[in-house]
């Protein structure tokens, strides 16, 4: 289990502070602040546009991609200045991002995937070393090793995508929503890597709309509301509290929730059984 | 007979030197997304570095020169005007190239003047007689060099970690970022290979029988163009393909253009954007080229 006490900001770790960014005159996150200590898994939940990914775009980089950028915060490693370097530059720190759907480069073989992935590795030496871990983790892709990557069902493409991204060692795991749209039963495997992932050493920030999931892994937990931090927590706190119960995990109907389906109370119940079990 | 087959040999060995002219496009388009309409200049530099350093440091030294001549000038017009511009569109950009090609092609044809320079290769004239065909040394020596050369890249393109970043890249460029990769750096490799595979085809533009480097060589230079572009921009294979099929083409329309006379005079000059125009009506992409690519 991965019960590890948030510790006070400033400790080692990954930390945002005061984050805001922009898309051109859209707003897309203000104020955030958040802290991810070192061999912890802290997760942030939130729906669609709540700024989940442009979270991870800020600490990975990628904001310029999509012709966004930091407006004022900023991310710190061990307390050293991350944002405002390439992204080059933050995979060489050892944070590294599994992209929200799985973007695994489709016109290359599984191994070419892997390899593309060591390439902002640290130390090139230890890139076998990393290899014979990534395949421990998901045998699978031993299997495949020659088929092209767009051939892959969804779970293994995933499952690519992350072991593409074990391959730079990384130290500081981001991984966006990499149980959407796959099967319970293979985001119930994905889930069990990240654990095991984290078993093994790596920080892991994972940003999910399963709160369900995300919560069972994860020693803290935030929620994102458009580009705000609505609540956070220890994890069990927040998995407990009435608004999370909710919003995120389909338990307890409230009259300001959008009524999704009219047999709510129906839907209820195996939510409830999947968050707990 | 023994005529179709000189002209075949002509053709491929012509064909092979579009193909590397047509590679570096490709290369440049899939790293970079930027269609280079500077290539020809890269070209013209790459001829002009030989033939001025040839009768200073001999032939074999000169190529290297002219290699890295061009090699340096691509990553230099990568480095200070193509970087520069990631803001603005693609096309924009390509039309960038144009404004480059023009700049570097007038200030080389001031050089040059009315001169034809000899590039001091080894083969001359020399003609090789196989049985009753003729066939000149220096179309051998293109082929052979041009496959040499083609197949050190295809190879350093599929197995080196250059080329698993440059496919990366070309694939998706935001999340060859998110494995570390440096976008400018694969984008300056893209432009200086190029640059390089513009020098080798230089040397074989203007060795016998054509006369020596003169200003013109731009003009066929270009015509590697159409070879990119039915191959299919995105797609090394489809510019070997493209590249021969345009080298043939012109060969032998050229060739038998007595017969065809009834279509007027300079039909081979025409054929490979005949050919070109005829592809791209059946197969919008290219040969080998990515649907979604070619539609930008």
């Amino acid at each position: 289990m991965n019960v590890h006490d948030p510790r006070p900001p400033g400790a080692s770790g990954l930390s945002v502070r005061d984050l805001a960014v922009n898309y051109g005159p859209v707003t897309a996150l203000r104020g955030i602040s958040l802290d991810v200590p070192r061999g912890a898994v802290v997760t942030v939940l939130g729906g669609n546009g709540a700024g989940k990914s442009t979270l991870l775009r800020a600490v990975s980089g990628t904001l310029r991609f999509q012709r966004g950028g930091i407006t004022s915060g900023e991310v710190t490693l061990d307390g050293v200045k991350l944002s405002g370097a390439a992204t080059s530059a933050v995979v060489a720190r050892g944070v590294v991002q599994v992209p929200e759907g799985r973007r695994v480069f489709a016109r290359m073989t599984v191994e070419e995937n892997l390899r593309a992935g060591a390439l902002g590795a640290r130390d090139r030496r230890s890139a076998a070393e990393a290899r014979e871990r990534v395949l421990e983790l998901f045998p699978v892709l031993a299997e495949r090793a020659r088929q092209r990557a767009g051939l892959l069902s969804g779970g293994e493409q995933q499952m690519l995508a992350m072991g593409r991204a074990m391959m730079a060692c990384p130290e500081v795991l981001l991984l966006d929503e990499p149980t959407l749209g796959l099967a319970p039963l293979m985001a119930a495997r994905i889930a069990e890597t990240v654990r095991e992932i984290n078993a093994q050493g790596t920080t892991v920030l994972l940003v999910e709309q399963n709160a369900a999931m995300a919560l069972s892994l994860a020693s803290h937990a935030y929620v994102l509301e458009v580009g705000e931090i609505a609540l956070s927590g220890p994890a069990a706190e927040l998995a407990a509290s009435d608004e999370v119960r909710r919003r995120y995990l389909g338990v307890g109907g409230d009259a300001g929730d959008p009524p999704v389906r009219p047999d709510g109370a129906a839907v209820r119940r195996p939510a409830l059984s999947r968050w707990s079990a | 007979m023994s005529t179709f087959i000189e002209l075949l040999v002509g053709g491929i060995s012509v064909g092979a030197v579009y193909a590397l002219i047509a590679l570096g496009f490709v290369v440049i388009f899939k790293a970079t997304e930027v269609v280079n309409f500077a290539h020809a200049s890269l070209l013209l530099v790459g001829g002009f570095v030989i033939a001025k350093t040839h009768p200073l440091v001999g032939f074999w030294a000169a190529l290297l020169l002219g290699v890295a001549g061009a090699a340096a000038l691509g990553a230099l017009i990568e480095f200070a005007v193509i970087r520069r511009a990631n803001v603005l569109s693609h096309s924009v950009l390509a039309i960038v190239t144009i404004g480059v090609d023009l700049i570097l092609v007038t200030e080389l044809t001031r050089q040059i003047g009315t001169e034809v320079l000899a590039l001091g290769d080894p083969w001359g004239s020399d003609v090789l007689q196989l049985g009753s065909v003729n066939v000149p040394a220096t179309r051998i020596a293109a082929l052979v060099s041009a496959a040499v050369v083609i197949t050190a890249f295809l190879l350093a393109f599929k197995y080196t970690s250059w080329g698993v970043a440059m496919r990366a890249t070309a694939e998706d460029s935001e999340t060859a970022a998110l494995m570390g990769v440096r976008r400018g750096r694969v984008s300056m490799g893209a432009w200086a290979v190029a640059g390089a595979l513009a020098a080798v085809a230089a040397l074989f533009m203007c060795v016998f029988p054509t006369p020596g480097l003169d200003r013109n060589v731009t003009a066929v230079a270009m015509k590697a163009f159409p070879a990119a572009i039915l191959g299919g921009l995105d797609s090394t294979g489809g510019a070997l393909a493209g590249g021969f099929i345009i080298g043939i083409t012109e060969s032998l329309v050229g060739g038998y253009q007595e017969e065809l006379s009834f279509l007027g005079r300079g039909l081979g000059d025409v054929a490979p954007f005949l050919v070109m125009i005829i592809v791209l009506l059946i197969r919008p992409a290219g040969l080998f080229g990515t649907k979604e690519l070619a539609r930008v």
